[in-house]
């Protein structure tokens, strides 16, 4: 059985569909990425997974027990991130680490020790005594983080893991989940408005009013969607014509474009081709972004437009 | 069983550290009552004529050591809610834990949190006159663990119902201020009107108080109690049962949407 296993998902607040017939299943090992616009239905989703709430009908496993029988169980097996804090300001890094260990029924010294790592690992260890009202919201979100992993959750489930982060800590928090994720297996579930940071994600599915409208790798659902635009930008004369012989369109003075399946190839044979005198070449493929917004028809960072992310690298 | 008790001691230990760690609180839980006592006993000290035995700051001492565990296993279990609206209830509810045991430890930490008050409370009376044997003592410290044990389930019922922490100014002022006043804390229960006594028949803390009453005025309790112990006792165990019920099924149910 898969790490999670949904079927015909469906649940309703008065009236209103927020899970509209979701299903997916999610191996073991997976990075899965749930994207959507706000109230497209990833929370509940999410809050369902995690036991939180019931839902109105259908069936979804987690690590192979069902979320509708075996919540108890399901609990013992997962780790969660939520939106918003769940810390306790009033205790230390360390008495909340250790509070949850002994939840999950982990004894103390076994805790000291994973918990110990796990700061060193995010860099919190000078942290480690301190009451964590004093610390900063990126070292509350880090915190939490390790807390998911502490007693070695089958699956983790992030919700919007990184929101309200800089670009520093938000890239520190992505390198160690997935250093974790490759280092202990561990399932990770990902909801996220930065659609940039799902783009080397093992899969991503993108949700809006309560289904699911695409799944698959974020690669591939890319080349599926189209092609890639080729600018170059050359005064001289003899490579403007060699250009327009290779179908290129004039779209400025010195700028030439094409759009293309696969500009890697097509550059390759136009570089082997001698007497070119390029100045500036830029390969513009379409990010999930454009994906996303072809998908739903709306543009998915409308809150967050003024904040940077890190662009990551691009596959291929 | 390992299952069921760690969840308890450890929501236990939480709170118990989190209550000597906010000194201010831990003052003002103790200053309160003894405000009450000094200053509005001493003052209707000298218009109320106490007779029978005792003056009137001794004769509220056993309903100030009410108000205390009233107040203090009251705000125990408000945590609850606090702990709700900032989140940290959530970190509780995802562990896989019985939803039971999160009821009986925030029951449990409301009982030793307002025991300890009790006791420190308690340890008041010599200074106004009253004097008791060493066994005396320890059963009244029994008594305070069972009304605390009553009162904080009471707390966990309702902080199990109210779902947003304004509500919780609508539950000192129409539920733990009366449940004070219609004790007998401040004047004995044969005094008031019939409909009142009603109301104070209702309230377990009328039974906690005079059970209080019972132990500190061993000579004199038959004027100044208002019922006999056996009964208190009974009706205790009885409020305290159904309270903790009552608690566990609500926080059970109102964690599961």
């Amino acid at each position: 059985m898969n790490a999670i296993e949904v079927k015909e998902l469906y649940k309703t607040y008065d009236g209103v569909k927020a899970v509209n017939g979701i299903s997916i299943e999610i191996g073991y090992g997976e990075l899965f990425g749930f994207l959507g616009p706000n109230g497209a239905g990833k929370t509940t989703t999410i809050n369902i997974l995690c036991t939180l709430l019931k839902p109105t009908s259908g069936q979804a496993y987690v690590a192979g027990f069902d979320v509708d029988k075996e919540s108890e169980k399901i609990r013992e097996h997962i780790g969660l991130v939520f939106q918003e804090t769940t810390l306790d300001n009033e205790l230390t890094t360390f008495e909340n680490l250790l509070f949850h260990a002994y939840l999950y029924g982990i004894g103390r010294a076994e805790a000291t020790k994973r918990i110990d790592e796990l700061l060193s690992m995010i860099g919190l260890e000078n942290k480690k005594d301190q009451l964590v009202k004093h610390l900063s919201g990126g070292m509350k979100r880090r915190l939490e983080l390790i807390r998911g992993l502490l007693h070695k959750p089958r699956v983790l489930f992030l919700d919007e893991p990184t929101i309200g982060l800089d670009p520093q800590t938000r890239a520190n928090v992505w390198s160690f989940i997935k250093n974790m994720k490759e280092k202990e297996g561990t399932t990770i579930f990902v909801t996220t408005h930065y659609i940039e940071e799902a783009s080397d994600f093992d899969r991503i599915a993108i949700i809006d009013h309560g289904k699911i409208i695409a799944v698959g790798n974020p690669y591939r659902l890319l080349s599926e969607m189209g092609k890639a635009t080729v600018t170059f930008t050359t005064d001289d004369k003899t490579s403007k014509e060699i250009l327009v012989k290779h179908g290129m369109k004039q779209i400025g003075e010195n700028e030439y474009q094409i759009k293309i399946d696969d500009p890697d190839i097509f550059l390759k044979q136009i570089l082997n081709m001698s007497g070119l005198k390029i100045d500036n070449l830029r390969i513009k493929k379409p990010e999930l972004e454009e994906l996303y917004i072809a998908l739903t028809g709306s543009e998915i960072r409308d809150e967050y437009t003024s904040q940077p992310y890190v662009r990551r690298g691009h596959h291929g | 069983m390992k299952k069921v008790l760690l969840p308890i001691y450890v929501i236990t230990l939480r709170d118990l550290k989190k209550f000597f760690r906010q000194r201010s609180r831990l003052i003002g839980m103790i200053a309160r009552p003894l405000t009450w006592l000094f200053l509005i006993g001493t003052g209707l000290n000298q218009i109320i004529r106490g007779g029978l035995g005792i003056n009137y700051i001794q004769f509220i001492l056993p309903g100030i050591l009410g108000m205390t565990i009233l107040f203090s296993a009251m705000f125990s279990s408000i945590s609850i809610v606090w702990d709700r609206e900032f989140g940290f209830m959530k970190e509780i509810l995802i562990a896989p834990v019985p939803r039971l045991s999160i009821a009986f430890g925030k029951i449990i930490s409301g009982m030793l949190v307002s025991t300890i008050q009790g006791i420190i409370i308690m340890l008041a009376a010599p200074f106004i006159g009253i004097r008791f044997t060493i066994f005396e003592a320890l059963l009244l410290v029994v008594f305070i663990m069972i009304v605390s044990i009553c009162i904080s389930a009471i707390g966990v019922f309702i902080a199990s119902m109210i779902t947003s922490f304004e509500s919780f100014n609508i539950i000192m002022n129409f539920i733990v201020m009366p449940m004070f006043f219609l004790s007998g804390a401040m004047y004995p229960i044969n005094v008031l009107p019939k409909f009142m006594r009603y109301l104070m028949y209702l309230n377990p803390l009328s039974y906690g108080i005079d059970s209080f009453k019972h132990i500190m005025f061993v000579e004199f309790s038959h004027f100044h109690s208002d019922f006999s112990m056996l009964s208190d006792v009974l009706l205790m165990i009885i409020f305290t049962i159904g309270s903790t019920v009552l608690a566990a099924i609500t926080f059970n149910k109102r964690q599961k949407e």
